[in-house]
């Protein structure tokens, strides 16, 4: 008999009856009632009702009733939090149990009950349970302090429970140090102090061995935790590899990959023309090839990591081309990503088969697939200069098949060939135009008139071509009627004696009939521009435009950088950092991403300067940039009176920079109530000059019709420093010697996970310039400069170890103050 | 870390069992899942990892099942996969088939399963042969002799249990290698590969240590052996018993194993692979009247060796009426539901070549929905045979109480993924 009979129960007054059966004095029909208990509960009945009768059964000696009961109390306890206390008595009998398979499932289950009330209860038989002589209690405690810092964390830490945790990581069992691992890692995840696995090398250590002993999973635990390790020196760095290489040989898929996430992290730290370094890299590749043959899924998984791993360190797939051919029942999901890899790996050597194949599924039935691999076609072509012949007359091919997605997908990546490699192609332009006619989406009607402006000159029709598209002008997309507007405009430049009342129309159309803003500026652009000055026009319209690059889809280095340290993980199937798709998540290698979301949030998030509450309802929001070589005050000016505010004026106080506003508050109109504006007012530092503390503070007054009103705020330094602050290499050499050591500050800048090349451009980027660097004993060492809008020169030196978090930075300077501001930039 | 919950659906997106493990994902979002699929499904956009909100569905069908785990985290994907296919196997093992009778008949066992098998999202032990010594599925047994933890669980041996006793101690040993093999319509072979498989059947006494030794490449040149014989593996991947350090160190197989079946290791060879069975096929469509195929194939394996239960199949269009079919040798069928002729040979010689025509009629109306272009496949079989030459030199059985065992080989070549595109 099976257990299916539990199921058919379904008549009225059941719950009552099974009350009945609850209280039943044979042990065997009360194990009966709670099976049909369960049962439905697993239908989705709601059996709380039942809950003192069920707890009742729970002191029993039967294992399978007792899993019962506690499989009810887990779904129940949260509903009924005064009855579930009920149950403690229980379990910290049950924790005291000779046997320790109910020692454990007591644990386990207290753990689950997600009831604040029950929880201090809970710390002694835990406590206990920590120490259990039987490694199986003790592996079970260990996740249990992890649900129970799920539920109240202030008590796990004041318990001394992190402690024991700990400690368990040198448990002879390990499984225990396997679960103990998950369950700190886990913990970490969610706790401010990310220092809580002491990841010292004898702990390390530790972990190596428990590695060669634990279960497929303990193994996965223990690896994501190596990988979030920062060794040493490379010396380290390479025994931690040489120890988790053999991994790579693993039946289970998941332990491959997280072994490839820290041997892919640890690479960093191998010197590059090590011979361990090559042999590695050689070792890295047959493991992600076999992780192809696995179930779809993780065939999936392991091409969104190789994906990101090709980006990385192209030579490590570069000989498997071959592996990434679609097969014909490959699920969709796997044809797209293969897809994507085959065309980062394309290169002259394997071009030929590359073509060979997307050419094969330009003619398959799956129309994502086929747009993908006809996309990818023009890829190669602009990517392999060589095979760009090739390419174009697969294309060529392709659109004479006539189908009608194929063809508009060509048309649109022949434009992105012709702007690769001008005036070499326009033989083919002819075929192309036979199949206006069936363009019908925007992307393809823009890429063919584009075309057609281009090559005006060499297209006899060109102006009827254009003519034609112009009848439904309103009824294109935007896109569409702003490249045929530019079109008709390159048209009338190259050919101006048969077109202008082509232009004419095309002109007023998108000024007069049009009420996109975008339109309308590109029309009257143009308009000013034919009228006054055509020579010119001829100069801005047919200008030598500039060419697009070969990989426009590569992932921005600092974020695979982040990606590749989440390899197996939901981040690195989405492509995205954990903090874009986790609330609240702080990973402990998270730190450069959370950096780098505080540097974001200074330059653009307002900050409120002026509360409403402290000026008679206007609120001031605002911050500070630097665009195009200047200064400004963004704000936001925010009515929250009743009545409307007029006549606004703003004024600083002397500041250590001398900034003052050069024009005034450009606020017009009334500002009515409910209302916001916002402003940019661009700044200068030619005003007076007095010393604050801190040396950017800014005091601001601002006066409308009702008052003044005075708050200060503090300026970002980087907005002074200026384009040219890059010191020239000698001047900068002779400079540094010259400064007294004495003069020299030296201070560190704390866990910035960024290689020196990253930095570098971050720094660039807020004109601080890297003008030498060098390597010395495997640190990398930047010598930068910068200039202030005062003139004064600040020089500086980065020194970045490979995994040290780190930064020192020495600045041979004689003020302080200074030194301090150069800080404070650079910590963003 | 990894899943928050896990779920069992059928098809229909009804829960037929679940486990909450960690309480932070409302559990009621899985009502959202089939609806997603079903949408992703329809915008062609289909894929494992599903997103609602911050929820994500991480998900795996089997028959008519789908096992879907939640979280809201970062989770570790590759091991939430890795974890519902062994919930499968686990399952499988226990109740045979799992389906959706199977869930049903089995809940109490299931939940017991799903409570042991993972921990607040993460995995614990999961070998199906230790779980049976204490989740068994008559519970009342349970009670009298099997309620301690066999040490087993934690032991690092996790595997195996002490105590098992044969009268005869033997290993059955099976060497099968796939050959997968992708041709492309000029006969051109774009890619090929051999993923071998070598399985264990175990009937030993006691804790065994075991030693296996193989025509390995990489150990013949560290031995300074003749690299005559030798097959070089691509990528090797072992069972959870197998010490991976030692054969890192020295290649070395050297394990304790586990009890009965499990497939201890399996290997991928990169070397071009002549295709064993050759398939030349020309397909002509006169349109709106006739389709005439002509396939032919030749064994391309030594003359001594015999393929059995050959199967070519291949595709003709889904309008296609009133088959013939000719065969020099075993018999053609028409599948009208997958659009195919089967061809099947239940034995095929090396050496030889033979010949199926078929001839189908066409609608005079034509379907003008462009159809995919589906390849030909091949299944077939060699025993007594690997196309790698990859050969068991010694198999070592050492146990403390000394008894002699004797290892069985067997070997056997297949088709794996055996794909020849065509020109129609």
């Amino acid at each position: 008999m099976t257990d299916s009979k539990y199921f058919t129960t379904n008549k009225k007054g059941e719950i009552f009856e099974l009350k009945a059966e609850l209280n039943n004095e044979k042990k065997e029909k009360r194990k009966e009632a709670v099976k049909k208990v369960i049962a439905a509960m697993t239908v989705g009945k709601d059996v709380s009702s039942l809950f003192p009768d069920v707890v009742n059964c729970m002191q029993t000696d039967n294992l399978e009733l007792k899993k019962l009961v506690y499989l009810y109390l887990m779904n129940y306890a949260k509903s009924q939090p005064d009855m579930a206390i009920m149950a403690v008595n229980s379990f910290v009998k049950d924790c005291e149990d000779p046997n320790p398979l109910i020692r454990a499932l007591a644990v386990r289950t207290m753990g689950c009950i997600r009831v604040d009330k029950i929880t201090e209860y809970l710390c002694e038989p835990l406590r206990k349970c920590l120490k259990d002589e039987d490694p199986y209690v003790r592996k079970t405690a260990a996740v249990c302090v992890a649900k129970l810092h799920d539920i109240n964390a202030q008590m796990v830490e004041d318990q001394g429970f992190l402690d024991s945790l700990r400690d368990l990581i040198a448990d002879s069992n390990p499984m225990v140090v396997a679960n103990a691992v998950a369950a700190l890692s886990e913990i970490s995840e969610s706790h401010p102090n990310s220092n809580l696995l002491d990841l010292n090398p004898q702990n390390i250590n530790k972990l190596l061995t428990a590695l060669n002993e634990c279960t497929e999973w303990g193994q996965i635990f223990i690896l994501d935790c190596l990988s979030n390790y920062n060794p040493k020196d490379e010396r380290e760095a390479q025994s931690i590899c040489e120890r988790v290489t053999p991994r790579l040989s693993h039946a289970n898929s998941a332990v491959v990959l997280s072994a490839v996430k820290v041997l892919m992290k640890f690479l960093e730290l191998l010197p590059k023309d090590s011979d361990y370094y090559g042999t590695l890299l050689k070792k890295l590749s047959p493991p992600l090839v076999t992780l192809l043959s696995g179930e779809p899924e993780v065939q999936y998984v392991a091409l969104r990591n190789i994906n990101l791993i090709v980006q990385k360190r192209p030579e490590i797939l570069k000989q498997e081309i071959k592996v990434f051919f679609v097969k014909y029942n490959d699920p969709i999901y796997v044809k797209l990503e293969k897809l994507d890899i085959m065309i980062r790996l394309a290169s002259q050597a394997n071009i030929a088969q590359v073509l060979a194949e997307l050419k094969e599924y330009a003619t398959e039935v799956d129309v994502d697939f086929v747009r993908k691999a006809v996309r990818a076609i023009g890829r190669c072509a602009i990517k392999v200069e060589q095979s760009a012949e090739r390419c174009v007359s697969t294309l060529l091919d392709l659109i004479q098949t006539k189908v009608n997605y194929v063809v508009q997908e060509a048309i649109v990546v022949i434009r992105d060939i012709f702007r690769k490699y001008p005036n070499k192609y326009e033989s083919i332009i002819a075929t192309l135009c036979e199949n206006l006619d069936s363009l019908d989406e925007p992307d393809a009607r823009a890429a063919m008139i584009w075309i057609v402006g281009e090559y005006a000159e060499r297209i006899d029709n060109a102006d009827e071509l254009l003519e034609s598209f112009l009848e439904g002008f309103h009824d294109e997309s935007t896109q569409v009627q702003l490249t045929l507007l530019t079109a008709i405009v390159k048209l009338f430049l190259k050919k101006p004696s048969e077109t202008q009342e082509l232009v004419q129309q095309v002109l007023s159309l998108a000024t007069q009939d049009s009420d996109n803003p975008d339109l309308r500026d590109r029309g009257y652009i143009y308009w000013r521009l034919l009228s006054t000055d055509p020579v010119t026009a001829k100069e801005v319209v047919l200008s030598e435009k500039p060419l697009i690059s070969e990989e426009t889809d590569l992932i921005e280095p600092t974020l695979l950088d982040e990606l590749i340290c989440h390899i197996g993980s939901l981040a690195s199937v989405y492509h995205k950092p954990p903090n874009a798709f986790v609330e609240g998540s702080h990973g402990i290698h998270q730190h450069s991403a959370d950096q780098f979301a505080i540097m974001k949030q200074y330059f653009s998030v307002l900050q409120v300067w002026l509360p409403a509450t402290k000026a008679k309802g206007l609120e001031i929001a605002g911050t500070f940039s630097r665009r195009q070589g200047h200064m400004y005050m963004d704000m936001t000016f925010i009515n929250k009176a009743l009545q409307h505010m007029t006549d606004f004026a703003i004024q600083f106080n002397k500041n250590s920079f001398g900034v003052i506003p050069t024009t005034p508050l450009p606020i017009h109109t009334p500002l009515m109530p409910n209302q916001s504006i916002d402003i940019s007012l661009p700044l200068s530092t030619i005003g007076p000059v007095m010393k604050m503390d801190p040396l950017n503070n800014l005091q601001v007054a601002v006066k409308n019709i009702i008052d003044v009103f005075y708050f200060s705020c503090l300026i970002p330094l980087n907005i002074f420093f200026v384009e040219d602050g890059k010191m020239e290499r000698q001047v900068f050499l002779v400079t540094w010697k010259d400064i007294p050591n004495e003069n020299e500050l030296q201070y560190q800048i704390k866990e910035c996970h960024l290689n020196a090349d990253t930095v570098s451009g971050k720094l660039q980027n807020n004109n601080i310039f890297t003008i030498a660097k060098r390597n010395v004993e495997g640190q990398d060492m930047l010598y930068q400069s910068l200039k202030l809008t005062n003139g004064i020169w600040i020089l500086a030196e980065l020194r970045i170890q490979p995994g040290n978090p780190n930064y020192t930075v020495t600045n041979p300077f004689f003020s302080t103050d200074i030194v301090f501001a150069a800080h404070i930039a650079r910590s963003e | 870390m990894s899943a928050s919950a896990v779920f069992v659906l059928d098809l229909k997106g009804k829960v037929l069992i679940c486990r909450n493990y960690k309480g932070d994902v409302d559990m009621a979002e899985i009502d959202h899942f089939l609806p997603l699929l079903l949408q992703q499904e329809e915008e062609g956009l289909l894929s494992p990892a599903i997103t609602r909100g911050n929820v994500h569905f991480l998900w795996i069908k089997h028959s008519n099942l789908y096992l879907v785990a939640t979280t809201n985290k970062n989770s570790n994907a590759a091991l939430v996969y890795a974890f519902l296919y062994k919930l499968v196997e686990v399952f499988t093992e226990y109740f045979k088939e799992l389906e959706e009778e199977s869930i049903q008949d089995n809940f109490v066992v299931v939940y017991e399963l799903l409570d042991e098998l993972m921990d607040f999202g993460f995995p614990q032990t999961t070998d199906s042969k230790i779980l049976q010594e204490y989740i068994t599925q008559e519970g009342n047994k349970l009670e009298v002799a099997k309620s301690k933890v066999p040490t087993t669980v934690t032991n690092a041996v996790s595997w195996r249990s002490e105590g098992i006793k044969y009268k005869k101690n033997e290993v059955f040993i099976d060497v099968i290698e796939s050959i997968n093999v992708l041709v492309n319509a000029n006969g051109s072979v774009m890619s090929s590969d051999i993923v071998g498989s070598i399985k264990l059947k175990t009937m030993l006494s006691g804790m065994p240590e075991l030693r296996l030794g193989l025509n390995d490449r990489v150990l013949f040149t560290l031995t300074g052996r003749d690299k005559g014989k030798s097959v070089a593996m691509e990528d090797v991947k072992f069972h959870q018993c197998v010490r991976l350090s030692r054969f890192e160190n020295d290649r070395t197989i050297s394990f304790i194993p586990p009890d009965g079946e499990s497939e201890l290791m399996s290997y991928r060879i990169n070397t071009h692979v002549k295709p064993l069975i050759w398939i030349e096929s020309v397909i002509e469509r006169f349109s709106h009247s006739r389709v005439e195929i002509m396939v032919k194939a030749k064994g391309q394996f030594k003359k001594q060796s015999v393929a059995n239960n050959v199967e070519i199949k291949v595709p003709v269009p889904s309008d296609a009426d009133s088959p013939k079919f000719k065969t020099s040798t075993g018999h053609a069928k028409y599948v009208p539901e997958k659009n195919l002729v089967v061809w099947t040979i239940k034995s095929f010689p090396g050496g030889k070549e033979f010949l199926m025509r078929a001839h189908f009629g066409l609608p005079s109306v034509e379907n003008d929905e462009k159809e995919a272009k589906p390849p030909i496949t091949v299944k077939f079989e060699i025993p007594y045979f690997t196309v790698s030459g990859i050969q068991v030199r010694y198999m070592k059985i050492i146990e403390k109480s000394g008894y002699q065992a004797l290892p069985w080989v067997r070997y056997i070549t297949q088709s794996g993924d055996y794909q020849l595109r065509t020109n129609s």
